[in-house]
């Protein structure tokens, strides 16, 4: 982006970028190593299926064919309707895929963003309050981030049954203590800089110095903290949903099939690998888009 | 190390498990009755009257909190409804096995890990350093319970070479300790790379260069010392990634341990076993977290004064 401004200098510049010219194209992506390249098509690619699942899917993914079980893909000699075969109860793979796709996703935009919210807040609060609200707060902090917290979620799960609304909280419950953490120190150097101390001075009120002046500064960090939390609560999602004590049936998730495929890995392996494979790649390309940002972002990493 | 920082990490432990304890009261008391989950429905109110009293349910909520805590203080976690056994036992036949497995994927993943990360540091921005470094991104992006299932499927269904679930043999702790030690084995060969190159960039390394110490003995004697300083703390963060992996890849591979306790007790609702392990866990993590602040605060002095006084 910043490149893009820099081009635009001149009349002349604005002239070349009209121009439609073909060769610009693989510099542009030249300066991308390849694997980033892949890890941002394959994202790209998941969060088409996200939106247009309904679209993609050729089957409803709770759609019967009882005649058709454990089917092989279509490209292995299974029926053509298939293209990756049928499960146990005869319904589609590919479009049970492509919706447990669409749900793994929706609870891990859904819950990451419950504990961005819930963590800012918090650690607004506690920087406004100081005092033993803050003590407080940072004793929970500290407490959550000292426990792992798959075992938090299967105890709550435990205690009080499985149901969707529940699920999602505690997705969202999961990482809410890095923002908290985040904001409450940001916040607390914010206070001190001019821009907050001058419109405190004007008059303002607490909540709008809060949220219209100083929000905006540390969003960006904010923004990637929420970008590093999404790979652990997909992989929170997924591993409740495959040990059986997370989305239930007749939803799917990719965790869901791939704990409920576990049972036909000797005959009809692809059901359970195949939502693996897209659990592995989505985690790993988040990795690797998140290392080579960082190492972009902060020069002094480079040679670690 | 003064008596102010061990006091208030101490302290801080301490207050950390008292947390721990009232979440886990306060999620059993909003839960439900518990002896109505245990008879059921239909059961006669006399019954029911007589098992409140017999485990002090009918006492006021505050007098349940404080029996409640010095119950779990003198060690009693109580007494599984279902498998009518006593919790602790429960746990305790479990532990050596989760023990076992996890100290074994440890072993797996330092011996995997360091040494990885070490050569990809001396061969820095060659093939080998892309290739390893590609490889741990690899292991520790893949979720556990797939590389199970993968495993699974090529040694034990395809080749046929290993047992795919329980204990008893040397051959059946291979696919779980991998498992569970491949994605410690990426972060740690990631993490020792980069500590490595930090150490190789030192002055002091410049000066065994210069007085014509060959390159071997830098390596051995210099570099590798002061390396492992800092790989030996990143141990004790590995602690609760090991745990949460070992919930899942005993679940995978049926292997006795306390997290495959854990998953069948929450899936049946035992839920005297799921709060006992809640709090087992918990103490662990604990201690094991005051053990990693107060070695750090021996080795490093700025540490010591600064914590003391701020938590930042």
């Amino acid at each position: 982006m910043n490149d893009k401004r820099k081009e635009l200098n001149s009349p002349q510049d604005i002239k070349d970028a009209l121009r439609p010219n073909l060769r610009l194209i693989p510099k542009r992506v030249a300066k991308y190593p390849l694997l980033v390249i892949l890890s941002a098509i394959f994202i790209f690619g998941m969060m088409f299926v996200f939106i247009f699942a309904d679209f993609l899917a050729p089957f409803q993914y709770t759609t019967m064919d009882l005649p058709n079980r454990l089917k092989p893909p279509s490209f292995m000699g299974g029926p053509e309707q298939y293209l990756l075969g049928t499960d146990e109860l005869g319904r589609d793979v590919l479009s049970r895929l492509l919706y447990a796709v669409r749900i793994s996703i929706f609870v891990a935009i859904l819950g990451t963003g419950i504990g961005a919210v819930l963590g800012t807040f918090l650690g607004f609060v506690a920087a406004h309050f100081r005092g033993w609200v803050e003590e407080s707060l940072m004793m929970l902090v500290d407490a959550q981030a000292s426990m792992p917290f798959l075992l938090i979620a299967l105890a709550v799960l435990a205690f009080f049954g499985n149901s969707f609304t529940l699920f999602i909280i505690i997705m969202g419950i999961n990482g809410w203590e890095n923002y908290a953490r985040l904001t409450r120190g940001m916040v607390l150097s914010a206070n001190t800089h001019g821009y907050a101390i001058a419109v405190r001075s004007l008059g303002a009120k607490p909540s709008s110095v809060y949220f219209r002046h100083i929000l905006p500064n540390i969003i960006s960090i904010l923004i990637v903290q929420f970008t590093l939390n999404f790979p652990s609560t997909i992989l929170l999602e997924t591993s409740l949903s495959f040990l059986g004590l997370g989305i239930q049936p007749p939803l799917t998730s990719l965790g869901q099939m791939l704990g409920a495929g576990r049972q036909h890995l000797l005959y009809s392996w692809w059901i359970a690998v195949l939502p693996g494979s897209l659990i592995f790649f989505t985690t790993l390309s988040i990795s690797i888009i998140g290392d080579w940002l960082r190492d972009k972002l902060d020069p002094t990493l480079k040679n670690r | 190390m003064n008596f102010q920082f061990v006091a208030v990490k101490v302290f801080r432990a301490l207050v950390t498990m008292w947390i721990v304890v009232t979440f886990a009261f306060l999620i059993l008391k909003l839960s439900g009755d518990p002896i109505e989950i245990m008879l059921g429905d239909e059961a006669d109110t006399d019954v029911i009257e007589y098992y409140r009293a017999l485990y002090g349910l009918d006492r006021p909520l505050h007098e349940q909190y404080v029996k409640y805590f010095v119950g779990i203080a003198s060690g009693d976690l109580g007494y599984s409804l279902i498998d009518e056994q006593d919790v602790v036992e429960m746990i305790m036949e479990a532990v050596p096995n989760t023990l076992l497995l996890g100290l074994t994927a440890l072993g797996v993943s330092l011996i995997i890990g360091v040494p990885l990360g070490i050569i990809a540091a001396l061969n820095r921005n060659k093939a080998i350093d892309r290739f390893t470094m590609t490889f741990a991104v690899f292991g520790f992006s893949i979720p556990n319970f797939f590389l199970g299932i993968l495993l699974i499927l090529m040694f034990s269904l395809w080749l046929r070479w290993l047992p795919s679930s329980g204990m008893g043999t040397f051959w059946h702790i291979v696919m779980p300790a991998i498992t569970l030690g491949a994605s410690s084995a990426g972060s740690l060969a990631r993490f020792a790379r980069s500590s490595m190159l930090e150490v190789l960039n030192k002055s002091y390394m410049r000066t065994a260069t210069a007085k014509g110490v060959p390159r071997r003995q830098r390596i051995q004697w210099h570099a590798l010392p002061n390396a492992a300083i800092p790989l030996v703390t990143v141990l004790g963060f590995r602690l609760g990634d090991l745990i949460s992996g070992s919930i899942v890849t005993e679940a995978v591979f049926a292997w006795p341990g306390v997290g495959r306790l854990l998953v069948s007790a929450v899936a049946a609702k035992d839920l005297a076993v799921v709060q006992g392990i809640l709090l087992m866990v918990a103490l662990t993590m604990v201690i094991a977290n005051l053990i990693v602040d107060l070695i750090y605060g021996w080795v490093d002095p700025r540490i010591r004064t600064s914590a003391a006084m701020d938590k930042d």
